[in-house]
């Protein structure tokens, strides 16, 4: 700690004097704490303050769940077991809210340049890492609290509230938004403008999506749709809370053969364990390189 | 060119002024603190941007309590001057010492020891007043146990006290700006930068938000840095330096500035500009320049030259006009053009230059 400076002389009764110089210090540990705290904090009231996009951003879900699931329940019917599609694809709606919640929230960084308030961040005295690994955990928290309404809709589609259930499915979605987020913020610092948003939503979170077998099951595909499924890492995200609300229901034997919640490959069964370790995986390779990429010099 | 040079031979001013403008004979090797106590010191400062030279070998210290003002037209070198001393950009060569500190070398020393105010909000639009500056506490590492009370100190002095609670988004310009400055001192920051701190306001606001500074300056024990291109502002400052082109031409008090020219601008309109330009070289050897449609020329003794004015000049005289240097006169004698025929000249050049007019939008 440097005390060369000294503090304003005994003599000021200016507001310096109530502030030692050297306890202003920064780069400490528990500095980049508050920091991280701090830009997740701020995620958090700018998300409970709009409404409105809360609101909005249920519209899509509750669209595909109950207008798409429902739409194409008598495919389903036709068949000999009488499941509803709807809880087929609830899932893949979480997986869906959580992707784009996350995604939205990761890329309002390019708004932030816009309109400043970036700056009042980068000229801190707070390491860069500080800065993006708050705004991973703020985007995850968001998306989950986002994927959290869409579960509370569980019991209209047949998905029992058992509370291992929820837990898992909320850790799942926490894993996956983090992920999500740190690829956002990693887009979002090579962006420098808004309209760039419309080119990330076309070209990549949308393919995501649909290639992540949350309105299909990843079974029985042509093989170029299963190569193409098997490279999308939301396959691996959907998967896992696919399997864990399947566990909950009484599912028949046969139909899990066509409806196959786990991914794999070229016949060999992906255990549950590598799939969540393969998100996390990237989920901080994605961090790191987005840290890397905040950190460059201007 | 060294501030040596750069310092016109008036008199300094103010006893702040005098303080130690000779510094670069002095050593300036170390990153660490140093003994000298400027709060600010720049020695042969260059920047470069591609093929353009924004900064051309900037040399200047500032005093420790000194209102410092940096004067010029927009695309000057001023902004990014003051972008190099807070950290924001690496200077080509040179060096940049901040509060004591080497602003590359110890980045976060300087950081710490700094407020910003830029020219665009930085401001959370969404968040409340107090909420804004909470953020920053934190990420300045202000003391918990401080913040409540400087929190309050400082929203008092710019007078935003009973509006903490309301969300920046519904604040009018004015009132963003004086947040922003609170914001800027909540740390209690050595040297306060201030770039264009009352640009794009109306003038009732403009007038309040440097009795704030006012205030400030009297307040509070730090060394104030700002930049402008209102003439009246500069008016304000302990000292001045003019820049153009990337270059200082001239520091002093704005007093000393205004006496080094020695001379009255006079200001005339006829009926011909152009030849009234011509005879005034012709007959009194003066060099007048017509900005306007106003033909003006520095003389001395301004009120004794008017009657020879009128029984020299065959040229009809419409009216006529003797004023005291301003500073207007002052950057006209520094840079030979007024301050808006600067600025319009750059102008003209960033549209020629796509890459300028992306770095300006910065």
């Amino acid at each position: 700690m440097s005390n060369d400076l000294s503090a304003p002389a005994q003599t000021s009764t200016g507001l310096v004097a109530s502030i030692p110089e050297s306890r202003i210090a920064g780069g400490r540990l528990r500095d980049d704490f508050r920091g991280i705290s701090v830009v997740w904090r701020r995620e958090l009231i700018r998300f409970s303050r709009n409404r409105v996009r809360i609101i909005t951003a249920l519209v899509q879900p509750v669209l595909f769940l109950f207008v798409l699931g429902t739409g194409l329940s008598p495919v389903l019917k036709g068949g000999p077991h009488g499941f509803d599609f709807k809880t087929f694809l609830f899932p893949g709606i979480l997986g869906m809210t959580v992707l784009f919640t996350a995604m939205f929230s990761a890329v309002s960084i390019v708004w932030d340049r816009e309109f400043g308030f970036m700056r009042e961040m980068l000229v801190a005295p707070v390491r860069r890492s500080a800065l993006v690994v708050g705004k991973c955990a703020g985007g995850a928290t968001v998306a989950t609290l986002q994927g959290a309404i869409i579960i509370l809709l569980a019991g209209l589609v047949g998905v029992p509230y058992a509370p291992v259930l929820i837990l898992t499915l909320l850790g799942e979605m926490a894993l996956t938004a983090f992920g999500v987020t740190a690829l956002g913020v990693l887009i979002a610092a090579r962006m420098s403008q808004v309209e760039s948003f419309q080119f990330v939503m076309q070209l990549l979170v949308l393919p995501m999506f649909f290639l992540s077998g949350a309105v299909f099951p990843l079974a029985n595909l042509p093989q170029w749709l299963a190569v193409l499924t098997r490279l999308d890492p939301l396959s691996y995200a959907i998967a896992p809370m696919r399997t864990a609300v399947f566990e909950h229901l009484k599912v028949a034997p046969s139909l899990l053969k066509t409806l196959e919640p786990a991914i794999t490959w070229d016949g060999w069964r992906v255990p549950l364990g590598l799939e969540l370790g393969l998100i996390a995986a990237a989920a901080i390779v994605l961090l790191f390189a987005a840290v890397a990429q905040f950190s460059r010099p201007e | 060119m060294t501030s040596d040079t750069a310092m016109p031979n008036a008199e300094p001013g103010s006893s702040k002024a005098s303080l130690d403008h000779h510094a670069p004979n002095t050593t300036w090797t170390r990153a660490e603190a140093t003994s000298t106590g400027a709060a600010v010191e720049v020695i042969d400062l260059h920047k470069r941007y591609g093929e353009l030279d924004a900064v051309k070998g900037i040399n200047l210290s500032v005093a420790p309590g000194e209102t410092f003002g940096f004067l010029g037209p927009n695309g000057a070198g001023k902004s990014t001057t003051i972008k190099i001393l807070c950290t924001l950009v690496a200077p080509t060569s040179g060096l940049a010492q901040v509060a004591g500190y080497d602003v590359v070398k110890s980045r976060n020393e300087v950081r710490r020891r700094i407020g910003l105010v830029f020219q665009d909000t930085t401001l959370d639009d969404y968040l409340t007043a107090e909420e804004n500056l909470r953020f920053h506490a934190d990420l300045y590492g202000v003391p918990r146990k401080a913040v409540k009370s400087r929190l309050q100190e400082v929203m008092e002095m710019v007078g935003l006290w009973e509006r903490r609670k309301s969300e920046v988004k519904t604040f009018s310009g004015g009132m963003k700006r004086r947040l922003e400055i609170g914001r800027g001192l909540l740390h209690a920051p050595r040297v306060l930068f201030l770039d264009e701190p009352t640009v794009g306001l109306d003038p009732q606001t403009r007038s309040h938000i440097w009795n704030y500074i006012h205030e400030l300056r009297k307040r509070e024990d730090i060394t104030i840095f700002l930049t402008t291109h209102y003439m009246d502002e500069a008016e304000n400052c302990d000292r001045i330096a003019i820049i153009d082109n990337g270059q200082i031409v001239a520091v002093d008090t704005p007093e000393a500035l205004k006496a080094s020219i020695g001379k009255d601008r006079v200001e005339i309109q006829t009926d011909s500009n152009s030849d009234t330009v011509n005879a005034l070289k012709s007959h009194f050897g003066l060099d007048a320049t017509e900005s306007e449609g106003v033909v003006a020329f520095h003389v001395s003794g301004g009120e004794q030259f008017v009657p020879r004015l009128f029984s020299e000049l065959s040229l009809p005289i419409r009216s006529i006009r003797v004023a005291r240097p301003t500073l207007d006169d002052v950057f006209m004698n520094y840079t030979g053009r007024t301050i808006r025929d600067a600025e319009s000249s750059i102008s003209e050049r960033m549209a020629t230059n796509p890459w300028m007019r992306a770095r300006s939008r910065r």
